[in-house]
């Protein structure tokens, strides 16, 4: 029996993130897919948003022509500041991020232990050019670490596995992990689904997933 | 009088020797000091070790001093971007040595070195490749890396305005490193867009005090190369 369900486009994902960012959260999007989540932060709550080249207070993307070079977020793309919002030196910022100040990040991943380790900054590959940004001091220094990333690879591999293959950027670090399957827990007993989508069962998202994975005692509809 | 303005570009590189290191600020194109890094290729000082946090962008500036094949090596925590080609085929050529370093060592690395600290206990890189063949330590119930401070001989840095002491004053987030590589050279170089009378600049808002800064070189923008884009590719 082969079961019907719809994965999670990437706005959709960015869109649960969203929802579980609280009024007053001092947040950290990753380059890459985490960068959507700021489309999606409910206008109701004061969230803000720190980047790693010294800004607190980051507003969305000038309109055409405004665009200032000196005005950039962490992925080199315009951006604005919010009234209210401050400009600081590198060290200053990753004090923020090391010094446990930021209450989330959420970040992109090749892979996730069942752990919690994170995987995201180079795939070992002997022609491949590392760069790590500031992902090491993210992945340690926030309170949470929120992961966002498909459930599958390109091939079809699992992304959430016992062991991480690929080089660590930190370990036991990540404390939940979105993706376009599932919402999932990192536990001290292990990986805990909080919710999946419609028409997956859970014994087919454990079979998807590449570590021993439990049901959260309340399951809510994704 | 203390007057550490000078008058031209080429003035205040002119004694970057070959082998020197140079600490750059800068994330990717904001804070970038373009015009001190023009002048130190016309300059021509080789042998270079280049600290930044990336690698240089498409053919300008950081990456024109890569072209120009100045730089032995380089310590950044970011090169691999679109538009770094530069660097790309010189270290698949094996021509240039990388330094990777997390942002936030390489940030308190060069931090420590101004503040005259010996090394540093930090929690970043920890069990990854970047901490591999480095002393550790368990501190409370944390373990840590110890990592060493980044001392240069120069630095070349961007700001918006500045006095003759050398005070200075950034602009929005070209400021990034700026204010922690001043404090890491023994020379360090600001170029700003305008340089003030004494007293102009609010002392309450002073980012970069002048003990910091031995020299200061205006460049107005609109003497701002043509070449950098006005808006940063990503």
């Amino acid at each position: 029996m082969t079961s019907t369900y719809q994965r999670l486009d990437r706005n959709r994902m960015a869109a649960r993130v969203a929802h579980d960012i609280p009024e007053g959260a001092y947040v950290n999007l990753g380059i890459g897919l985490p960068t959507l989540v700021a489309n999606h932060l409910p206008r109701d709550r004061e969230i803000l948003l720190q980047s790693e080249n010294g800004i607190l207070g980051m507003g969305p993307a000038p309109p055409a022509g405004q665009e200032d070079e000196d005005l950039i977020n962490a992925g080199k793309q315009p951006v604005t500041l919010l009234r209210g919002g401050a400009y600081f030196h590198h060290a200053d910022s990753f004090a923020m991020m090391r010094g446990g100040h930021l209450d989330i990040c959420v970040l992109g991943a090749f892979q996730v232990s069942a752990t919690g380790d994170l995987a995201n900054w180079h795939t070992g590959a002997p022609d491949a050019i590392p760069a790590v940004g500031g992902a090491m001091d993210l992945a340690i220094g926030a309170k949470q670490v929120f992961v966002m990333m498909e459930h599958l690879t390109k091939s079809g591999e699992p992304k959430i596995v016992e062991r991480c293959s690929y080089p660590l950027t930190g370990i036991g670090c990540v404390s939940r992990i979105y993706t376009d399957l599932a919402v999932i827990d990192v536990t001290r007993t292990g990986l805990q689904a909080v919710e999946w989508v419609d028409g997956l069962s859970f014994e087919e998202l454990a079979r998807l997933t590449g570590a021993p994975l439990s049901r959260a005692q309340a399951r809510r509809a994704a | 009088m203390i007057d550490k303005t000078v008058a031209s570009l080429a003035e205040a590189v002119a004694d970057i020797h070959d082998g020197a290191t140079v600490l750059i600020g800068g994330f990717g194109s904001a804070g970038q000091p373009g015009e001190l890094i023009d002048a130190l290729i016309e300059q021509g000082a080789k042998d270079l070790t280049i600290v930044n946090n990336n690698a240089g962008n498409a053919d300008y500036g950081l990456a024109a001093l890569l072209k120009a094949r100045r730089v032995r090596k380089i310590v950044c925590s970011f090169p691999r971007q679109t538009d770094s080609y530069v660097f790309d085929a010189l270290y698949r050529a094996g021509e240039i040595e990388l330094e990777l370093v997390p942002q936030g060592n390489l940030a308190e690395r060069i931090r420590a070195a101004g503040a005259g600290i010996g090394a540093f206990y930090t929690p970043t890189g920890y069990g990854t490749l970047l901490a591999q063949g480095k002393e550790t330590r368990r501190i409370g119930d944390r373990d840590y890396v110890l990592e060493y401070p980044i001392h240069a001989d120069f630095a070349l840095i961007k700001a918006l305005r500045g006095d003759r002491w050398g005070n200075l004053v950034y602009r929005k987030a070209g400021r990034n490193f700026g204010p922690i590589m001043a404090t890491a050279a023994k020379c360090t170089i600001a170029q700003v867009r305008e340089i003030v009378a004494l007293g102009e600049l609010d002392p309450e808002v002073i980012v970069t005090p002048g003990i910091f800064v031995r020299r200061i070189v205006e460049v107005p923008a609109h003497a701002a190369r043509a070449a950098a884009p006005s808006v940063p590719q990503a």
